[in-house]
């Protein structure tokens, strides 16, 4: 079946199977490999990506449900050579060891601080509860994600303070 | 090879929390892992399982899957006798079918292998493959295996007439006999450590690629151990190994599952050399699950004996160790049970003595696996939860009885009674840093305060030495390999550094620690030292990454050859410099004029020298580069003390851990923020192994894990936030004076938690509980009827 998805701004349209995984159709048919595949039971969430503004696990989603709506993926978090606030918190805090888990963690952290960007940490390990990471022991994660937003709250601060 | 006291106190500042380099490209998405490899005109195998644990295999119709106008080829048992690859030796002296040919004998066991044009195409091709199977009875009972009537499930080997393996002891029997005969004090437990896991977020996979033309075989494939599986494929498939090219690419995570070579893998290079197109397997979650690598699964009878004041006197310990269908535990020790003997732990003991017997079951191969140390997890598990059965039988609170029997600082180097050579520990140092952080005596008058409001608080302790860094030849060899690896450093003209390592990073943040190893010994950047490793045509050859052996035996050939590279850098400046090496002093990185600071070389402007126009000393061919070798001469021995607080609610049995306090020592830390990542990473599978990881059969041998429905690992919701302390009791005979630490969480957490869970109990009267304690086992435990957490609830 033909179907167009936006993926990080960009229309793709391609002929598919319509039981396609989006997570393999972003994979295999875009190349786009920083979503993983981990686990086939929507458990680990090393697959999540966002269906319009919404975190899903993309190993549980057909691409043709994804037909006509945005996805955004890891490779959509880095604007204009700028690296999200959320990565560099990740890098900073050694909240990743492997690397497999991370993007879906941070597309869930992003998430998260656009909903609440002052989130506690119990409120981070709730919005982090449904995905697996068998590396860090989350609380790096933790801290990787309060790093971003105290930067985000920083920043925020002193583009206040400068007119526009 | 005996680091000198000079040599550790030489510091440039390039050891600390430096940021990890390999960081760059996993937060972009940018990794490489080995599903993210795509080949020109690759194909897509998939296996066939059995979904019976014991059957014998009747007839098996391929004609179906292979009309399918995707697929190129169905690869079955019989085809791989014809190329006489349908069993495969294990690294513990026994041989795995890689195909079924004449029975399968677990649930899950690789059958046939399609090759399709695409992976959806090959697992529907699958669905049209027809075996027929004649069912027999299973053993899924460890503890039925040896019945005189237990159907024997390995029936290959000839002549065998029961499901035993091997019967193994370490220690003196008699002696310990009299200890106990002796003792005031005799408490004995059955201790079980479930078959747990480990469960790497990325499956593993292979991709091979075989060139009919010039021979040559590249294989892209999830290993912790490239070189090892280079020889292993030269040695199994008859190949010859400088044909050979191993790649392991970016590795999602490995705690042992990605040691060992799979059938799977061996089906790829079938399928590449039948279709002669680039295969890729890449296994899915109940694969992974269901037929690699599971680790521990030992039955466990302790014994402590005691002075009545709470003078540990002796340990023995008998296991029955389920090794599953095929012995083929992925440990590279001379012993069948792997370190096990090294479960005297901490404590200065006066006998001790160890059996283990190990059975084949109708379950999946393994054993060895998942930041285990070669069992030394199950043996820390073993004693330190008997020396909290003996505290709760002498009424002493068991931290004091631990700081009462732990070494003493002064009998290091300390022989144990199973012939263990510990290099170094100041134990009670560690135990006291660790109480001291845990607030110990505030938690023991705040839980006798909520006892009395009926509330169930429990505090746990456990103590651990790992020996880790395998190791010395006498002790251990993969197939015959000696354990040395090797690393070679190339200096650039311009000052620029690669370094080649053996080993393989799954996390562990090689690429920046190894520089850092480098940069220290050099006067160097981290940032200019580039770290290459994955790949056997690039790399010295080396036995890998497990076992936390890179920092202990990687990462001391990194130290060597930088060494060696500051030496031959010593010649070369001392012609730049026109006076003798003997006049050089390596000071702030360095060689500079003994007496004459202002007078010296770096080794960039070295290296750029040495490719130049200077004439040449003796002793220099016209660069600095070096390679070395390191044998280590004894493993390492890090140790810790963990401290964890549980509440427990008795109405439904759930446990949570409150707060969890681990103090670690591994020697000198090269990278602590990284030393610090792997020690939280192990401490949450303390807490999935302790209370909810467990693969369980039912009777029949179904496996009850298959998936992470019902194999369950800790979230962020039950991992508490890690609360760290650290002492440094460097290794005498490392080059750096570390020690590896990957396992020491995974090793020493479980304890810990069971311990405090325990504690907690204390006012129902139960001592002991298997794990994983989930709120059934605890609630049951309460109850007075401990659950059985290896089989299905009967």
């Amino acid at each position: 079946m033909q179907i167009t998805v936006n993926v990080n701004g960009t229309d793709y349209a391609r002929d598919v199977e319509p039981r396609l995984l989006l997570i393999h159709f972003l994979r295999d048919e875009l190349g786009l490999t920083g979503s993983h595949w981990g686990c086939d039971t929507s458990n680990c969430g090393a697959c999540v990506v966002w269906l319009d503004e919404t975190p899903v696990k993309s190993c549980t989603v057909l691409a043709a449900s994804a037909a006509g709506h945005r996805v955004r993926t890891v490779e959509g978090l880095e604007v204009g050579g700028e690296l999200d606030p959320v990565q560099q918190g990740f890098h900073e805090c050694h909240g990743l060891q492997c690397g497999f888990c991370t993007p879906g963690m941070m597309l869930t952290a992003r998430w998260l601080l656009d909903h609440n960007p002052d989130p506690t940490p119990e409120q981070i390990r709730e919005a982090i509860s449904g995905q697996i990471c068998r590396c860090t022991g989350y609380e790096n994660i933790v801290r990787s994600v309060r790093w971003a937003a105290e930067h985000e709250a920083a920043a925020q601060e002193s583009g206040q303070e400068v007119p526009a | 090879m005996t680091a000198t006291a000079e040599e550790k106190t030489v510091h440039n500042g390039a050891y600390g929390p430096v940021r990890r380099k390999e960081d760059a490209r996993f937060i972009r998405g940018q990794g490489t892992y080995l599903d993210d490899i795509q080949l020109p005109g690759m194909l897509h195998g998939a296996i066939l399982r059995s979904p019976l644990a014991h059957a014998r295999i009747t007839s098996i119709d391929t004609s179906a899957a292979e009309a399918h106008p995707k697929v190129r080829a169905v690869i079955t048992g019989r085809t791989l006798e014809g190329l006489k690859l349908a069993w495969m030796p294990t690294l513990s002296h026994d041989v795995q079918a890689v195909l079924a040919t004449d029975k399968v004998r677990f649930q899950g066991q690789e059958v046939a292998f399609v090759v399709a044009e695409d992976r959806y195409s090959a697992r529907d091709a699958l669905e049209l493959i027809n075996v027929t199977y004649e069912e027999l009875p299973a053993v899924a009972d460890a503890t039925r295996a040896l019945d005189p009537d237990a159907p024997v499930i390995r029936d290959d080997i000839e002549g065998k007439t029961n499901n035993h393996i091997f019967d193994w002891e370490a220690g003196d029997k008699a002696a310990t006999d009299a200890v106990f005969a002796s003792a005031d004090v005799v408490v004995a437990q059955d201790i079980l450590y479930p078959r747990s896991h480990p469960a790497p977020l990325e499956t593993c996979g292979s991709i091979a690629d075989f060139n009919k033309v010039t021979g040559q075989l590249n294989v892209w494939t999830t290993t912790q151990a490239p070189h090892a599986h280079r020889t292993v494929y030269a040695l199994v498939a008859g190949l010859p190994e400088h044909k050979i090219r191993i790649v392991s690419p970016d590795i999602g995570g490995g705690f042992g599952n990605k040691v060992g070579v799979y059938p799977g893998y061996v089906c790829a290079v079938v399928g590449s050399i039948v279709t002669g197109k680039p295969v890729k397997w890449m296994e899915d979650r109940s694969e992974n699950l269901m037929s690699t690598a599971f680790a521990r699964d030992y039955h466990m009878h302790g014994e402590i004996a005691a002075t009545r004041d709470g003078k540990i006197l002796g340990l023995r310990v008998k296991v029955l160790a389920d090794h599953g269908a095929f012995n083929g535990t992925a440990q590279p020790t001379k012993f069948p049970a792997g370190f096990f003997h090294i479960f005297t732990g901490s404590y200065d003991l006066q006998a001790a003595h160890c059996e283990v017997t190990g059975v084949y079951t109708n379950k999946a191969p393994g054993g060895v696996a998942y930041a285990c140390s070669f069992r030394i997890t199950e043996a820390v598990y073993l004693v330190e939860r008997m020396v909290d059965v003996l505290a709760r039988e002498l009424d002493m609170d068991p931290g004091e009885l631990r700081m009462r029997n732990l070494l003493r600082p002064e009998q290091f180097p300390y022989t144990t009674k199973t012939g263990w050579e510990y290099d170094s520990g100041d134990y009670p140092r560690a135990l006291r840093l660790a109480m001291d952080l845990a607030g110990y005596d505030d938690l023991r008058k705040e839980q006798a305060e909520r006892r009395e409001r009926g509330e169930y608080m429990g505090i746990g302790i456990s103590f651990f030495t790992e020996g880790v860094g395998a190791g010395p030849r006498k002790h251990m060899d993969i197939l015959g390999l000696g354990m040395a690896d090797g690393a070679d450093l190339r200096v650039h003209p311009t000052g620029k550094a690669v370094l080649g390592v053996s080993c393989q990073t799954q996390g562990q943040g090689h690429e920046t620690t190894f520089a850092q190893i480098v940069a220290q010994e050099l006067g160097m950047s981290p940032d200019d030292i580039e770290v290459v490793h994955g790949d056997t045509d690039r790399t010295p050859f080396g036995l890998g990454t497990y076992g936390s052996r890179s920092t202990p035996v990687s990462g001391a050939a990194a130290a060597v050859v930088a060494r060696k590279v500051r030496e031959r850098a010593r010649i070369v400046a001392s012609a730049m410099l026109e006076v003798s090496p003997d006049d050089l002093e390596w000071a702030e990185g360095k060689w500079r004029v003994r007496g004459d600071p202002d007078k010296g070389h770096t080794i960039a402007e070295i290296a750029m020298a040495s490719h130049g126009a200077l004439e040449l000393p003796e002793g220099v061919e016209g660069h600095i580069d070096a390679e070395a070798v390191y044998n280590p001469p004894n493993l390492t021995y890090p140790f810790g003390a963990y401290i964890a607080v549980v509440d427990v609610d008795p109405g439904t049995g759930a446990v949570k851990v409150r707060r969890f306090v681990a103090v670690d020592d591994c020697g000198v830390r090269i990278n602590p923020m990284i030393v610090e990542g792997q020690v939280h990473g192990g401490l949450a599978d303390g807490v999935g192994m302790a209370l909810m990881q467990a693969i369980a059969f039912d009777t029949d041998g179904n496996c009850l894990g298959g998936s992470f429905m019902d194999y369950l690992l800790p979230t962020s919701m039950e991992c508490p936030s890690w609360e760290l302390g650290q002492t440094v009791t460097p290794s005498p005979h490392h080059p750096i004076g570390a020690k590896g630490v990957g396992e020491s969480a995974t090793v020493g957490s479980p304890a810990a938690i069971v311990n405090a869970v325990m504690d907690a109990l204390k006012p129902f009267g139960v001592r002991h509980a298997d794990m994983p304690l989930t709120p059934a086992a605890v609630w049951s435990a309460i109850q007075g009827r401990p659950l059985r957490t290896d089989m299905a609830f009967t």
